[in-house]
């Protein structure tokens, strides 16, 4: 064995260690971390306050967690169009129902909800064949109507311990962006450890060899979307307890944050490659870009253009480092 | 018109042509015949430009040519009808023959001088019974199939190459083509014609030239040969010790299939596999042996006929039924069926058989390496490293991959469809070593494949399909290439 591996060696083994460790290791995605923390803490007397990291943090959490439920049916070579409109459905339900019931009871039901959501999504894909993108498009809107459906205005949860999953924290640390951390990390195991993961990864892959090597690519597609719903079912809760009120029209085009932050992270739409490890990165990046442009105080519309630029900025530059 | 001189080309490491020389005029029809895998495709590929040859020269009309892209070709007067049609079957008929090249008045496409023109080309190619208005996803295969040399002729090639055209084609559309080529011969177009079917290439050709394992053996005139005689050229002989002698003693039987029919692919297919036994299946490609290995195997539901493994009947609606049944198999594309390509060895290697190491709902990820690695080794793929993407590794050592996922479910059968595609030399030996190993401790495998040379060094006895049937059942060592060829060509006495 030697001692010190030479940098020369470890860019040779580079490929090996992408394709299965699911880190990345990448020094255009690292660098434009750093970039922007040393700009922003050097610019910005808010930035590194103790109020702005638990803000950031609670930020990303809609975000990350959407994310994570997108990348496992990415990897599939799926996509889950609906989440956006999943967010907004359990969200106003959980805060409609925690007037009946526990607060806890109405936040496992819209889970629920969330994941029953998902299974439909699954089952239309994974049955009866359809394109994932067809099926979630219209998921997107029949879910949305739903939520309409269920509460036109806005509802506010008097129970005061609806507020706690949003807004409580540990510390500097908000309890959410916990919640969200042991998410990834399980998710993580799901996909490196657990067969079902591996087989979920293998059918982004090649379909075809995974059904001739006997496994049931159904069962593995369905379980892929309900794991995205899932995901966008707790977010739903999380963020109707962060902002105290839940509405229906909530949370639009939040599946396209999710997207993004799978793709900067180094996911391929065609499925079978991306990574949890990339994924968190990718959001923790939107955030930071998010957060900058505000304390900048850089004008909405213009922040809007700046971060679709960032964001094909940040996937170009990692295609060529790929490619070197 | 054409010369080629010395043209030779290699996949990786694998030369497939050894230097082709061949001269053919204007005017002229010549027949190129080779089994499979000889190097046909390759020829036809490097002359309509899809592929590059390594080195070698070609000359049309005396000017040397290039040939580095199917643009070039076209542009020096080449066509070339494919085997697998290249229509868009969305479009009318118009538009696929005349695609890229619609008349046009004042920027808008003229609809009437386009169908006129297509209609013309139709009436050439002597199908004036085409509407050119019609969507060419609806019409018959055959009509499809002259659509296509229309759409060829729209440029009026000074070189035609025709590959397989008549697989699709019979009786009075086999006539018509014939006519066809007898008029653009008259007009001194060159036409290649590429066929199996050797009575057709005694009838229409000028010249014969047989290739075999990528040399020009033969050019002659058909009134000096006949089909056995060029089936003897095509078959030839190697000789190469590159198979393990085989001992066969066929034990209890493992494998009985009787009647096995889909529609529309094979049907009435009975064999047996016995335990230790090697039984190659032979067949041209189209013959239905894919088709089989995919029913034997549960991927794809026969329509008729019983299937026992070990006595017992059973039921094989899905790999998974196959697999628990004691099969495997190793298709015949390992890139589209057989792997995952941006996944490691040890993922590809253990994916058949994960519930084998399951711990608590988690993979034991070191009990499947230790597992994965035992046949890694035995079958010494190379590089060494289960991490390693399989994209990276070489085709022999891909296959390689691919047996050890198999091994690992411990079949009692293996259905090989093709190993040895793409696949080099040193590699085919191993693999021969290691199918007789395994029948050494009661396996049986079913061998398929198109090469001659290795169905018949390899396997105990030899079946052949020929159009979806079963036609013979010979064993290895009283039958030789040329008999295997003329059975699966359909002209055995």
């Amino acid at each position: 064995m030697n001692a010190v591996a030479s940098p020369s060696a470890i860019k040779a083994r580079l490929p090996e260690l992408r394709a299965n460790r699911g880190l990345v290791i990448n020094g255009s995605f690292v660098l434009a971390f750093v970039v922007l923390v040393i700009v922003a803490a050097f610019t910005s007397d808010a930035f590194l306050t103790e109020s702005n990291v638990t803000n950031l943090l609670r930020q990303m959490v809609t975000t990350g967690l959407l994310a994570l439920g997108m990348l496992v049916v990415i990897l599939t070579g799926g996509i889950d169009l609906s989440v956006g409109s999943i967010v907004a459905l359990t969200g106003i339900m959980a805060a409609g129902l925690s007037a009946h019931m526990s607060v806890a009871a109405a936040m496992t039901l819209a889970v629920i909800v969330g994941v029953a959501c998902g299974s439909a999504n699954g089952i239309l894909v994974a049955r009866f064949r359809l394109a994932p993108f067809v099926v979630t498009l219209g998921a997107l809107t029949t879910i949305r109507g739903l939520s309409f459906v269920y509460s036109e205005t806005p509802i506010t949860p008097l129970k005061p311990g609806f507020l706690a999953i949003g807004t409580n924290t540990v510390g500097p640390i908000p309890v959410a962006a916990i919640v969200m951390v042991v998410a990834f990390a399980i998710v993580q195991v799901f996909l490196t450890r657990t067969s079902a993961g591996r087989a979920l990864i293998a059918i982004g892959g090649n379909r075809e060899a995974v059904r001739l090597a006997g496994i049931g690519v159904s069962r593995h597609l369905l379980l892929a979307y309900a794991i995205s719903g899932f995901c966008a079912g707790l977010a739903g809760v999380i963020l109707a307890s962060r902002v105290g009120i839940a509405q229906p029209s909530v949370a639009v085009g939040f599946e396209l944050n999710a997207i993004a932050a799978c793709v900067i992270g180094g996911a391929s739409l065609a499925g079978g490659r991306g990574s949890v490890v990339g994924t968190l990165g990718g959001v923790v990046l939107l955030a930071l870009i998010d957060n900058l442009l505000t304390l900048y105080d850089v004008q909405s519309y213009w922040q809007q253009v700046l971060k679709g630029l960032i964001i094909v900025f940040v996937v170009l530059a990692r295609r060529q480092e790929e490619e070197r | 018109m054409l010369a080629l001189e010395a043209v030779r080309k290699a996949y990786g490491r694998v030369e497939v042509l050894h230097g082709i020389d061949l001269e053919a005029r204007a005017g002229e029809v010549v027949a190129i015949a080779g089994a499979n895998g000889a190097g046909k495709s390759t020829l036809l590929k490097i002359l309509s430009g899809a592929v590059r040859r390594d080195a070698g020269e070609i000359r049309i009309g005396g000017e040397p040519a290039e040939l580095a892209s199917p643009r070039e070709a076209q542009e020096r007067g080449i066509r070339t009808v494919h085997q697998e049609l290249s229509l868009v079957p969305q479009l009318s008929v118009t538009e696929n023959i005349l695609l890229g090249d619609l008349p046009r008045t004042r920027g808008l496409v003229d609809w009437r001088a386009a169908h006129a023109r297509a209609g013309a080309l139709l009436a050439r190619v002597g199908f004036d019974g085409i509407d050119p208005r019609a969507t060419v996803g609806r019409l018959p295969v055959a009509r499809r199939q002259m659509i296509e040399i229309a759409k060829a002729l729209a440029s009026e090639p000074r070189i035609l190459i025709l590959d397989e055209p008549s697989a699709v084609l019979a009786g009075e559309d086999l006539d018509r083509l014939f006519d066809l080529i007898r008029s653009l011969r008259a007009d001194g177009v060159l036409v290649l014609y590429v066929s199996h079917r050797l009575d057709e290439v005694m009838e229409i050709a000028d010249r014969v030239t047989v290739i075999k394992d990528g040399r020009i053996v033969t050019t002659s005139v058909p009134a000096d040969t006949s089909p056995d005689e060029i089936v003897r050229q095509m078959a030839g002989r190697r000789l190469a010790q590159v198979f393990p002698p085989r001992r066969p003693q066929p034990g209890r039987e493992l494998l009985a299939v009787e009647g096995l029919t889909r529609e529309g692919a094979f049907a009435d297919v009975t064999l047996d596999v016995k335990a230790g036994e090697v039984v190659g299946m032979f067949g041209l490609v189209g013959s239905g042996r894919t088709e089989v290995a995919e029913c034997l195997f549960g991927a794809a539901r026969a329509t008729a006929g019983e299937i026992r493994v070990d006595g017992k009947p059973v039921d094989l609606r899905t790999p998974k039924q196959a697999i628990a049944a004691g099969l495997a198999l190793v298709t015949e594309d390992r890139k589209d069926t057989g792997l995952v390509l941006d996944m490691c060895v040890r993922d590809n290697a253990g994916l058949a058989t994960m519930a084998k190491v399951r711990r608590w709902g988690l993979l034991d990820r070191k009990r499947q390496s230790a597992m994965v690695d035992e046949v890694v080794d035995e079958l010494d793929i190379r590089p060494r490293g289960l991490d390693r993407p399989v994209r990276h590794l070489s085709g022999g050592n891909q296959q390689k991959v691919v047996l050890t996922k198999w091994l690992l479910s411990r079949p009692r059968v293996l259905i090989l469809d093709e190993p040895t595609r793409g696949v080099d030399v040193a590699t085919r030996v191993d693999l021969y070593r290691m199918i007789d190993g395994l029948t050494r401790t009661g396996l049986g495998v079913l061998l398929i494949s198109s090469d001659l040379t290795e169905v018949l060094g390899a396997s105990d006895r030899v079946l052949v399909m020929h159009e979806g049937r079963l036609v013979a059942n010979l064993p290895s060592a009283d039958t030789d290439e040329e008999r295997l060829l003329a059975h699966s060509i359909g002209v055995a006495a």
